[in-house]
């Protein structure tokens, strides 16, 4: 065998495309906002502050469609999320649906609203793996974060049942002030849950979370020693569990490579059909989205506006314009820009060559000087407006 | 729990969750896991492929040298490496 023939797992494709004239690659992943339903309160949520009810959803034959259009347009893996996606009675036809096109299906739950039976339908139709949220490592501070009596328990028991049907485990964390202390916690639990996979997500200040900053913020030293003790268990659990570890953005000298580039690798649909390079960026005024149920997918992929409005580099300012990481980071996040400093094609101010990076430092320092207990819990206003769809 | 080691009877195979795909769309193969995917070159498919949960590791390595008229050597030393990536990753059961 000749080191040409050597077997090789070659890293995801996220690093091989050129930043410039950029071919469309297909897309591998779809985020599937099934509901924006959910029993929980999360105030860290990255849903929108104004969300549509049930009444605004659209029916099963609708996904199933786009999930159709999905597999034929080279989607790998279907996340459906929401709000919490077994609030929806159809969940088990549309796993199968996908199922049935080889998508790889990942249910993304807090768990609340599953049974032990409808689990078990839901693995029998085809699921391929679980991403649980958990809110903290004890159940009184989790249950308050999440607004939701007796979660904790109940995540326990989805746990359980996931390890009885064999299906793989990720454990979902997200850190902000109230949990900082236990974040490396986090981890040893999931080991005992007997998840494969950990994401410890520092809080990313969109949606709720945005609207929460002041509660949520942490210290730079409270950040700084959580970063630290979860990656010391990476060495310890090594084998045993991936940890999948989100930095906190504020603290951060580079901005993240947000959704590995805008429009590049994956495409969010809202329950009411919309296709969005990610959750946030209807918070960006003058974008024009499309809507699944006018328009093909591939379509949509191709030629949508708010999709190539920030494609390549010609959208890109100094300093990313001339940048050498520009093509690591495509310049961080647009909605983060867009949210901070008023300018969505501006450099992420996260980034240390940002001329407005001054105002992440007093942002941070400010905000995680405020009490913890006083945020607003995320929820669907009662006064609904009639979507459009 | 202890961290599973590869050994020549070892007989290795994909967990659940883990799946070989032939992606027509972009042409090649590639290995779905939780929230990622690997794109595979031919013998990572080949080395894959008998993962079957019966087949020793002694025999894939056997199996692929006679295969690719190579030294058993320069296979297993290509095959431990792959296998040893992906039990790293969870990806892989013994």
């Amino acid at each position: 065998m000749t080191t040409q023939t050597a077997p090789q797992v070659s890293a995801q494709v996220s690093n091989q495309v050129p930043v410039q004239a950029p071919a469309l690659q297909p897309p591998s992943a779809m985020l599937a906002e099934l509901t924006y339903r959910c029993p929980l309160a999360c105030p860290y949520c990255s849903n929108p502050l104004q969300m549509g009810g049930r009444e605004t959803e659209m029916p099963t034959e609708a996904w199933q469609d786009i999930f159709t259009q999905a597999a034929a347009l080279g989607v790998l893996h279907v996340h459906m999320s929401g709000g919490e996606p077994a609030s929806r009675r159809d969940l088990r036809e549309l796993v199968a649906h996908c199922a049935g096109l080889g998508l790889y299906t990942n249910l993304i739950t807090s768990g609340v609203g599953l049974t032990k039976a409808s689990f078990a339908e839901l693995a029998a139709a085809g699921l391929d793996h679980v991403q649980l949220s958990i809110q903290d490592a004890e159940a009184k501070s989790a249950d308050w974060i999440g607004g939701y009596e007796g979660g904790f328990a109940k995540k326990l028991e989805v746990a359980s049942w996931v390890a009885e049907e064999g299906l793989p485990l990720t454990i979902n964390a997200v850190i902000h002030r109230a949990n900082v202390a236990r974040a490396a916690d986090m981890v040893d639990f999931a080991v005992r849950l007997g998840a494969r996979r950990i994401e410890i997500a520092h809080t990313q200040y969109y949606g709720w979370a945005l609207h929460n900053r002041a509660h949520l913020m942490p210290t730079r030293e409270q950040s700084e020693k959580a970063y630290a003790e979860v990656e010391e268990r990476r060495i310890r659990y090594k084998g045993q569990i991936v940890i999948d570890h989100v930095a906190p953005d504020y603290h951060a000298k580079f901005p993240k490579a947000c959704m590995s580039g805008w429009g590049r690798m994956s495409m969010n649909v809202t329950p009411q059909g919309k296709v969005l390079p990610c959750h946030a960026a209807e918070t960006i005024p003058g974008l024009e989205f499309w809507n699944a149920r006018e328009k093909s997918l591939a379509e949509i992929w191709a030629s949508s506006p708010g999709f190539n409005a920030y494609r390549g580099d010609d959208w890109m300012q100094e300093p990313c314009r001339s940048c050498e990481r520009k093509a690591v980071d495509f310049g961080g996040c647009r909605c983060q820009a867009m949210a901070l400093v008023g300018d969505a094609a501006a450099c992420d101010p996260i980034c240390s060559k940002s001329p407005r990076h001054n105002l992440i430092a007093e942002i941070a320092a400010r905000d995680s000087a405020e009490e913890v207990a006083g945020f607003t819990p995320r929820r669907i206003e009662r006064a609904r407006e009639k979507s459009p769809v | 729990m202890t961290v599973e080691e590869l050994a020549p009877e070892s007989r290795p195979h994909l967990l659940r969750g883990v799946k070989l795909k032939n992606d027509q769309v972009r042409k090649t193969w590639v290995l779905l896991a939780p929230e990622r995917y690997l794109r595979l070159n031919a013998i990572s498919v080949d080395i894959l492929q008998r993962c079957d949960g019966d087949a020793a590791l002694s025999t894939i390595v056997d199996d692929l040298a006679e295969k690719y008229s190579a030294d058993r050597t320069l296979i297993e030393r290509d095959v431990r490496s792959l296998l040893n990536s992906l039990l790293e990753k969870r990806m892989l059961g013994l």
